[in-house]
């Protein structure tokens, strides 16, 4: 078993690279699903055998694929996520996408969260082999308002992406919808709660800040080390959230202006909570951290050759540090870095 | 009948031509689902939609609906529509 892989997942399919030890030295199987859009590429952290890919292509229909042996060989999905199908005479949503997977709780072995466009959120408690809507949101009327249409948002639809499990508890969750604010469920997604206050929205248009259809988070993150610490990329401005506070904090306005106060992918250090690293057009995945993780593996997501620069900022976001050649960084048991493409 | 499939859907069949049968289109689909599973939701929402960028020809002709009754003669072709950039 290597020690290191980084999983990359792109518009024309994904690849799977692997290091030593010492990660000086690499190799790379693909590509995997050529001409596939693969939206994410997962790692079981609970088995660390289990991967789930997200993929659609041009022509064909979202579908999710699993593979026990590192991507020798793949199965689909048996029932991939879709929604439910409408009464006579109503036009009911179809999948376009599968946009974010997420292995649930470490006590809940098998059991993963999918985010797709249109924005729906889907579960499955066989490992990936079989999809079903979760919770009421993908039908309730109001949530349904501010998740929008295919015409809303990113140009291939808004997408439904950052579902986060708090580690403490597998009934408390967070996702983003981009657009459509952040939300947190404490009942195991029975319900859930609006979490957009300090977050702001664009100025200029009439805007009303306490509507989530005009919030558009990029991504979420919850730090390893600190389950009650939360940062965000949104489309204006980048925030720190301190639990119980339900108050986000704009932390972006300390970013130097070549970065910018908004952003794509965001990263998490697995130790520390007052480092985190931000990428508004970085191009390269440096792993910056866990070198001395002797477990295997993970990370990964597609890097995007319009990413230029990535900034790291410390304590808490209340300065910036220096800028690196980073867009993502390697932790301990799962996913880390986020798809630069795409969302928002 | 005769079914021709699209390279993207070779995954399935491993042949760019089967057999499959079925009283109309939407039945052909299940019985091709039912040999390659799979294969009818990358084609098919769960809308029963067919999807943005395929086309359903019988006999050389665009399939009107998933309803069209279906001989066992008839050819069936699944077409990739020439899209994107």
């Amino acid at each position: 078993m290597t020690t290191t892989a980084l999983l990359v997942a792109t518009r024309k399919g994904a690849w799977i690279f692997r290091a030593d030890a010492r990660r000086t030295n690499w190799t790379v199987d693909g590509p995997l699903f050529l001409g596939h859009i693969i939206s994410h590429l997962v790692l079981d952290p609970r088995d660390q055998t289990t991967l789930l890919a997200a993929a659609k292509t041009g022509h064909l229909g979202p579908t999710i694929f699993r593979s026990t042996d590192w991507g020798v060989s793949w199965q689909e999905a048996a029932q991939p996520p879709a929604f439910a199908q409408a009464p006579e005479g109503e036009t009911g949503r179809a999948v376009d996408h599968i946009f974010w997977l997420t292995p649930a709780h470490r006590n809940e072995p098998g059991v993963w969260y999918a985010g797709t466009s249109p924005q729906g959120l889907f579960r499955s408690a066989d490992g990936g082999v079989s999809w079903a809507p979760f919770s009421s949101i993908n039908d309730d009327l109001r949530y349904r308002e501010w998740m929008g249409s295919e015409k809303d948002g990113t140009p291939d639809g808004p997408k439904l992406h950052s579902i986060i499990v708090d580690p403490r508890d597998p009934a408390h969750l967070y996702f983003g919808m981009s657009g459509g604010g952040v939300h947190e469920s404490v009942d195991g997604g029975k319900t859930w709660r609006v979490l957009i206050a300090g977050m702001e929205v664009v100025d200029g248009y009439g805007f009303d800040a306490a509507n989530p259809a005009f919030h558009d988070p990029h991504c979420l993150r919850l730090c390893p080390s600190n389950s009650d610490r939360l940062y965000q990329q949104n489309h204006c401005g980048i925030y720190r959230l301190d639990r119980p506070s339900e108050t986000w904090i704009r932390i972006g306005r300390n970013m130097p202006k070549e970065v910018g106060d908004i952003g794509f992918p965001m990263t998490v250090h697995p130790r520390d909570d007052d480092t985190a690293w931000v990428s508004r057009c970085g191009r390269a995945l440096v792993p910056t951290a866990g070198r001395r993780s002797t477990r295997p593996v993970t990370v990964a997501k597609a890097g995007s050759a319009r990413m230029r620069a990535c900034r790291r900022s410390r304590h808490g976001g209340r300065s910036s540090g220096r800028r690196c050649a980073a867009t993502a960084m390697i932790r301990w048991g799962f996913t880390l870095a986020r798809r630069a493409a795409n969302c928002g | 009948m005769r079914v021709l499939i699209p390279s993207a859907l070779h995954s399935y069949t491993r042949s760019g031509q089967v057999e499959a049968c079925g009283a109309t289109l939407d039945e052909v689909l299940f019985d091709l689902d039912r040999q390659y599973p799979g294969l009818r939701f990358r084609v098919i929402d769960e809308q029963r939609r067919v999807r943005r960028h395929i086309r359903l020809f019988v006999n050389g002709v665009s399939a009107s609906a998933l309803s069209q009754a279906m001989q066992p003669t008839d050819e069936v072709i699944i077409v990739q529509a020439l899209s994107g950039g």
